[in-house]
């Protein structure tokens, strides 16, 4: 049974109410977990302020996926604490202010599914137990198109591309209509048409206000975006500011360079971007 | 139809028809998760449950509902809190499930082997009035939990955990799963037995993503499939006087491999129409399609 406190926040989720802006979204202090017996995060303090766009680097192994999944409760703290718009994590239950991106897996269960099924099942974050309304469709509608898989709609999500595959994950994420958005490693493994895409879908999210949480191997074609850069090594934080150069980044210790790159195609694509 | 002049061919095409919904209903939840043998191993609980029933001469239906229903969740729990060795757990449970069944079945006065191989098998022909009224009781509840609760239980079954970072209560929806198994378990076990029941769960699933791209498609074609095979196969037994169970499996797979067989021309069909879509929308909007949008085996 939800008590008064749940209930009236499950009210200011049918108005939305954005924090003001540079209110903390995000607050975790001093946060360890481990995976198995080994430490995996070692006292990470991580802030995120309404409206930022904050990149989380590391190379493998840093906990950056980790710190991300105890964010959204998917990995339980050890130590430390966490709190989601104010609200303490044990108390906190207006998950559709989040949006949630994984890190792209298997895209297929056991069963077909379509591209506006996927999508659909985030707009559950609002509706959760109750029936979808024209506005929810309407709400799936956007976030396809902002995706630019609308025309997709009805085909098998099987039938798809990696990059493809990663719109439709955001698209799901959008379809809550979330002021954060949480992703994990969103570029990893996308071509470059829909890198462009999603940059674009991420920048009309970012003018309208909403807060992105970002786990990435290297800024890339996301850079101009970014606010602050928090960098993990071994669990902890050894970097929370402005996002380092290109290059610097690329010079980081520990910093594991195996992504593929596209070289030749990518250079004009990310001046683009820049200007 | 001289078929449908005795009142027990009346009470078996008509469990026939509800265990043909039921059954893929609840199927396709399980197929999705990748359990599509979690029917299989309720099946060999609920047989301890009917056991249960011969020893204390009530209704075996009901007692089996309650036994399947409480392992379901045993399992579940095994899932949730298991972590390297739960299949182990599983197999434990299954097998003194099954050991269960039939030791307490051999203690009753009623229980006797043609006894228990109709629990195992199936005996459709033998199914009572009152029987008829539970069948008719619990499906109704299968069918109000799967088709009531389809999007929340596909978001939690497709990907569990954004389900929970959606804020859905995935855990309640998790147990309702295995509880609605359990029950159309008890439901079918008349119809194909115990050990045949998961076939009906599974095969009519499997059959009908050979054809359907989308996951309504999918829950409606498996649907139809599952009645098509209960009746035919209720049909042939009474004429060919063959077990229903096994005749109804037996239709199942036929048509599995003839969708299958299907399914091939189908696919280079759908290829060759997005390929012709694909190059209509290059020329609408320029830049959003290039080589990535043709899918690569799909």
């Amino acid at each position: 049974m939800p008590s008064t406190t749940e209930a009236s926040m499950e009210i200011s989720m049918d108005e939305p109410t954005p924090p003001r802006p540079g209110e903390p979204v995000i607050s975790l202090r001093a946060a360890t977990a481990s995976l198995g017996a080994r430490p995996v995060l070692r006292g990470v303090d991580l802030t995120v302020r309404s409206g930022e766009v904050v990149a989380l680097l590391g190379a493998n192994g840093s906990g950056k996926s980790t710190a991300v999944r105890s964010v959204i409760g998917q990995v339980t703290l050890t130590g430390g604490e966490l709190s989601l718009f104010g609200t303490e994590f044990r108390r906190f239950r207006a998950w559709a202010r989040i949006g949630y991106v994984p890190q792209r897996t298997t895209a297929s269960s056991g069963v077909p599914a379509t591209v506006r099924e996927v999508v659909t099942a985030g707009r559950l974050a609002r509706t959760k137990l109750g029936i979808l309304r024209r506005a929810d469709r309407d709400a799936v509608h956007r976030a396809l198109e902002l995706v630019g898989m609308a025309d997709r709609a009805k085909d098998s999500v099987n039938a798809l591309s990696g990059g493809q595959h990663q719109r439709v994950l955001i698209a799901r994420a959008l379809a809550g209509e979330p002021e954060l958005l949480i992703m994990d490693e969103p570029m990893a493994g996308v071509d470059l048409v829909s890198q462009e895409v999603l940059a674009g879908a991420l920048r009309e999210q970012v003018a309208r206000g909403t807060t992105v949480l970002l786990v990435l191997h290297e800024l890339g074609p996301l850079e101009p975006l970014i606010d602050r850069a928090v960098v993990l090594r071994d669990g902890c934080v050894v970097h929370d500011g402005p996002p380092p150069e290109a290059v610097g980044q690329h010079a980081l210790p520990g910093h594991d360079h195996v992504h593929p790159h596209a070289d030749a195609a990518a250079e004009p694509l990310r001046t683009g971007l820049l200007s | 139809m001289e078929i449908l002049d005795y009142a027990f061919m009346q009470r078996a095409l008509l469990a026939a028809l509800i265990v043909g919904v039921t059954a893929p209903a609840i199927g396709i939840y399980l197929v999705q998760r990748r359990q599509a043998l979690m029917g299989d191993g309720i099946g060999h609980v609920a047989l301890t449950g009917v056991g249960l029933g011969f020893l204390l001469n009530t209704s075996p239906v009901w007692v089996a509902t309650a036994v399947a229903v409480i392992g379901s969740v045993v399992m579940e729990l095994i899932r949730w809190y298991g972590k390297t060795r739960g299949d182990l757990a599983l197999a434990m449970l299954f097998y003194g499930g099954m050991a269960g069944g039939v030791m307490l079945m051999n203690l009753s006065d009623a229980g006797s082997n043609a006894n228990l191989s109709s629990y195992l098998f199936g005996s459709i022909t033998t199914v009572s009035p009152e029987d008829m009224t539970a069948i008719c009781v619990l499906a109704a509840l299968v069918l109000a939990i799967t088709v009531g609760l389809r999007r929340q239980l596909f978001a939690v079954c497709q990907d569990e955990e954004f389900a929970r970072v959606t804020g859905l209560p995935v855990r309640l929806l998790n147990l309702l799963v295995a509880v609605t198994a359990a029950v159309t378990v008890t439901v079918a076990m008349r119809v194909v037995g115990l050990l045949l029941v998961s076939a009906l769960m599974v095969i009519p699933v499997a059959a009908a993503q050979q054809i359907s791209r989308s996951f309504a498609m999918t829950f409606a074609v498996a649907l139809a499939i599952g009645v098509t095979v209960t009746l035919t196969g209720t049909a042939t037994s009474y004429y060919a006087d063959v077990p229903s169970g096994a005749t109804i499996v037996l239709f199942a797979i036929g048509l599995f491999v003839a969708f299958t067989a299907l399914a091939a021309p189908l696919a280079k069909k759908r290829a060759r129409a997005a390929a012709a879509t694909g190059a209509g929308c290059t020329l609408e909007v320029p830049g959003s399609r290039t080589a990535d949008d043709v899918s690569v085996g799909g």
